[in-house]
């Protein structure tokens, strides 16, 4: 097949991915420390309406960015709340944080439908970019993309090589050993929760910041429930979870092209891809590793101690 | 300083549950009252517009009715599939394949005469949402595939499955390019009951209603499944067969939402147009985990929360409010209840330390 087709359809594969592997590292995170944070889609969607806003009145989107992560953080928190002080089952509360957070976006965005704000804009790296081939697919985004290459890493080392992060997965394996260590697991907890919140909220971000400059109602269109499906995909590792989130960035961007070369194929049926993939990806990963990988405790409330 | 102390309660206290709904619903109601001040909307003003475009007249209970009917299916095959603590988040799409079967049959064999129609057209709503129901329940009993996400992925598909077929195959040409099938014969349409203006479809809740909860209650599989959902493990060692009543399961879940799904094409729309998806199927979990999956309380619930739908497009007329206004409301009501759970099943107490 001929580079000029493939390259940029990579390039567009590592842009659409981009939200989904800032959505599916903060799940990561989340579901390392024991919490399942169903509410992905609606964390997500808060993020995506703020930075809009945001960008639209203050012209900064670095600013919006941040508030976008900021909201982010917030949204989980009430997950945080309803499942870590109220004990609350965490597979209803994040069900009902996605059924508000799309809600209270569609509400408080309601006056912005249509309007267009400042974002990103992609940036070629001086030299990297002209590296054949690899300087166009990587190096020729906005800041947003360079942004999550350095994050993998820094996640994966945090939580694998660090002294924090090692009582953060004890929260998630095995919370009653950890707190007869003498950790706070609650505390931990709520890092998970907030950290992977705040990461959601960027990746919500990045929709209206960098891939749209727009905003409309359902701009997310599932990408936070495929978040939640690539971190069963990634085994909990932040580095497959990049290769999951292109995978999925190259089937929308796929679909989009072809859509825009007048296909004969309906685009119901194109529209269906990523859905399609999702329930195969995961098919996959659970037939050959089945849900052995997940953290032990994950979606287990703790219970008082007495 | 004061601690507060919590142990869990050996038997959750009953009467408490209502006063902590209530006061769930309340503090639901006082934030999206604030939401309605943002918009300059008095929220007294705005939840009076509420209330009373959901049961102030005869039209609105009717209303009501006629949305409740679809809710409380999908929510009853939710509950029964709850019940064994499988996670049917596909009711939507379960709804929309049951639709798309039901559709099928109308437009396949219109000269049928009703009474084989009908019942044709039901079988294959109930075949086609059982299926798409089992699917999921497949993977996870074989795979260990997660079923949350493979229900809520195949609601996507269905849903655009359904699309695909009235902007295609099944356009009228007669639509003037709407996407829409042509209208059904009169044959397959659920009449009206009486001179109100609430279909059949009530008729069909009452029985199925009284058939699940016989099934759960009196049956053996409903005895079975009730102690599995109580404690997977002990279900097992009494040789409780729990792989196939998850699949079992599903396939209820699934018919009973395709079955509505059935309902909602025949007797409300009249055909099948990518309108038909409005989330009753999404409506149906909160009605199910709130109504604490018993058929008489999600009959009441489904009545309330149809209400809900009501008294928003009211306020959407009335006042402009945007039509999500009705989902913040549940995701408020559900997140507040859910929190007041810990009130019913665990024990608090102050003490000093």
């Amino acid at each position: 097949m001929e580079l000029a087709i493939i390259v940029p359809l990579l390039a567009a594969a590592v842009q659409s991915g981009t939200p989904i592997l800032y959505a599916t590292l903060g799940e990561i995170v989340t579901e390392k420390s024991g919490v399942l944070n169903l509410g992905v889609e609606g964390v997500m969607i808060l993020g995506t309406l703020t930075a809009f806003v945001v960008a639209l009145t203050t012209g900064s989107p670095v600013l919006a960015f941040v508030a976008a992560g900021v909201a982010g953080t917030l949204a989980a928190a009430i997950h945080g709340m309803v499942c870590l002080w109220f004990r609350g089952n965490q597979v209803v509360s994040g069900l009902a944080l996605t059924i508000l957070g799309t809600g209270l976006a569609d509400y408080l965005g309601n006056a912005y439908v249509g309007r267009t704000a400042p974002g990103f804009s992609p940036v070629a790296l001086p030299l990297l970019s002209e590296i054949p081939i690899v300087g166009p697919i990587f190096f020729n985004h906005d800041p947003l993309v360079y942004l999550t290459y350095g994050l993998p890493p820094l996640i994966w080392y945090g939580l694998m090589r660090t002294r924090p992060g090692l009582c953060l997965r004890a929260a998630g394996e095995y919370p009653a050993a950890a707190t007869a260590a003498g950790l706070d697991v609650a505390a931990y907890r709520w890092f998970g929760i907030l950290g992977g919140g705040f990461l959601m909220g960027l990746g919500g971000a990045y929709l209206s910041l960098s891939y749209t400059h727009l905003w409309t109602n359902n701009l997310t269109g599932g990408r936070g429930w495929i978040a939640v499906a690539l971190v069963i995909f990634a085994f909990w590792r932040p580095g497959r979870a990049v290769f999951g989130a292109y995978l999925f960035g190259g089937i929308m961007a796929l679909q989009l092209r072809l859509q825009a070369s007048g296909t004969q194929l309906p685009s119901s049926l194109l529209l269906m891809l990523p859905y399609a993939l999702t329930v195969i990806v995961l098919v996959l990963s659970s037939w050959r590793r089945g849900a052995s990988e997940a953290p032990a405790a994950l979606g287990v409330n703790m219970e008082p101690a007495d | 300083m004061f601690r507060v102390r919590i142990t869990r309660r050996q038997e959750p206290r009953g009467w408490s549950s209502w006063f902590v709904l209530g006061a769930a619903v309340a503090l639901s109601l006082v934030l999206s009252g604030v939401l309605l001040s943002l918009r300059d909307i008095s929220p007294l003003t705005g939840l009076a517009v509420l209330f009373k475009g959901a049961y102030g007249s005869r039209f609105a209970i009717e209303d009501c009715l006629i949305k409740a009917i679809p809710i409380f299916l999908c929510s009853l095959g939710v509950a029964v599939a709850f019940r064994l603590q499988i996670w049917n988040i596909g009711a939507e799409g379960q709804f929309a394949l049951g639709a798309v079967g039901a559709t099928w049959v109308a437009l396949t064999f219109p000269e049928l005469p009703g009474p084989i129609l009908l019942p044709a057209m039901i079988l294959m709503a109930a075949l086609a949402g059982g299926l798409w129901g089992m699917v999921p329940a497949l993977l996870r009993q074989r795979l260990q595939t997660n079923e949350i996400i493979v229900t809520l992925m195949m609601n996507y598909i269905a849903i655009l499955f359904l699309d695909y077929l009235v902007y295609g195959v099944w356009k009228d040409p007669t639509s003037y390019g709407f996407p829409m099938t042509s209208e059904f014969p009169p044959q397959a349409v659920v009449g009206k009951i009486g001179s109100t203006s609430v279909n059949w479809g009530l008729g069909h809740c009452l029985v199925l209603g009284t058939v699940v909860w016989v099934f759960i209650r009196f049956t053996r599989i409903g005895f079975e499944l009730r102690a599995a959902g109580d404690s997977v493990r002990a279900a097992r060692y009494a040789g409780i067969p729990y792989d196939r009543l998850v699949v079992l399961v599903m396939v209820i879940s699934g018919a009973l939402a395709g079955w509505a799904g059935f309902l909602e094409a025949s007797a409300t729309i009249n055909r099948l147009q990518p309108s038909i998806m409005v989330g009753y199927g999404y409506t149906a979990i909160v009605v199910a985990w709130l109504a604490r999956l018993n058929p008489l309380t999600i009959a009441i619930a489904s009545f309330l929360l149809a209400g809900l739908r009501v008294g928003v497009e009211n306020l959407q007329l009335d006042l402009q409010v945007p039509a999500a206004f009705g989902g913040i409301l549940e995701g408020l009501i559900l997140l507040t209840v859910l929190a007041g759970g810990l009130f019913t099943s665990y024990r608090l107490s102050v003490r000093r330390s």
